[in-house]
C-alpha cells in the first residue's frame, strides 16, 4: 500500500461538509497541519457506520497542527500544538 | 454545516471532573455494546454506535445521558439490522415495566 503523504509533509484538512458519520472534526476544516506519523491503516470508519467493510484500508496520519492555526483568539503560546488522527481521504497536498 | 455533536471548540463552561460510579444498568449496557461488537458475533460495529449516536440529533442528544444514548443507538441498530422487531421490543418493555411497578417502581430512572 503506497501512502499518499510523508511525514514532514504540509497537508490541508478538506473543507468539505457531507452529511452522515464522519471522523474529521468540524473545527479542523481548512485548517492547515503537518504529518507527524501514520498510525496505520484501517478499514474507513464512515463506511464501517453504515454495516459495510470500509475496504480497502485507509491510511491514518497523525497530523499536528498550531493552535493559532485552529482558534484564532488562541493567546497561549505560539509554539502549542495539537495532533489529530486523520484519514488520508481527508488530506490534501498544502500546494495543490 | 456542523452537525450537533461536533462539538469540539464550542463554548461549554467547566467541565466536571470529578470521578464517578456507574449504575448497574450501565454496566450492563457497557456489556451488552461488547458482545455485540466482539469477534465472534459481529453483529454491529462501534461506528455504527457513533452514527446512531449522532443521529439523536439536537434535543434527545442532549436530553439523554451518556449510556442512555447508547442504549438508544443500540436499539435503532438491531431494528435495523432485524435483530428484533419494534413488535418485541415494546412488548418486552411494557413486561419489564409492569414487572419494576409490581416491585414499586415510581417511574424514576432505574438503577
Amino acid at each position: 500500500m503506497s501512502d499518499a503523504f510523508a511525514i514532514g509533509q504540509r497537508v490541508r484538512v478538506r473543507a468539505v461538509y457531507p452529511p452522515g458519520h464522519v471522523r474529521t472534526p468540524h473545527y479542523l476544516r481548512g485548517r492547515h497541519g503537518t504529518i507527524e506519523s501514520i498510525a496505520g491503516h484501517y478499514a474507513n470508519p464512515e463506511e464501517l457506520a453504515y454495516g459495510r467493510d470500509g475496504l480497502p484500508k485507509r491510511a491514518l496520519y497523525r497530523v499536528r497542527f498550531h493552535q493559532s492555526e485552529l482558534w484564532q483568539d488562541y493567546v497561549g503560546s505560539a509554539a502549542d500544538t495539537a495532533v489529530v488522527d486523520l484519514y488520508e481521504h481527508w488530506l490534501e497536498a498544502e500546494n495543490s | 454545516m456542523r452537525r450537533h455533536h461536533d462539538m469540539g471548540g464550542q463554548p461549554a463552561g467547566r467541565i466536571d471532573r470529578t470521578d464517578h460510579d456507574h449504575a448497574p444498568w450501565e454496566k450492563r449496557v457497557d456489556a451488552l455494546l461488547r458482545l455485540l461488537t466482539d469477534r465472534k458475533r459481529q453483529i454491529m460495529t462501534v461506528d455504527e454506535l457513533r452514527r446512531g449516536i449522532e443521529g439523536l440529533g439536537p434535543g434527545a442528544y442532549d436530553q439523554l445521558s451518556y449510556y442512555q444514548r447508547w442504549m438508544a443507538s443500540v436499539g435503532e441498530n438491531l431494528l435495523e439490522k432485524g435483530v428484533i422487531t419494534v413488535d418485541e421490543l415494546g412488548r418486552k418493555m411494557a413486561e419489564v415495566e409492569a414487572r419494576w411497578r409490581a416491585e414499586g417502581w415510581s417511574g424514576k430512572e432505574p438503577s
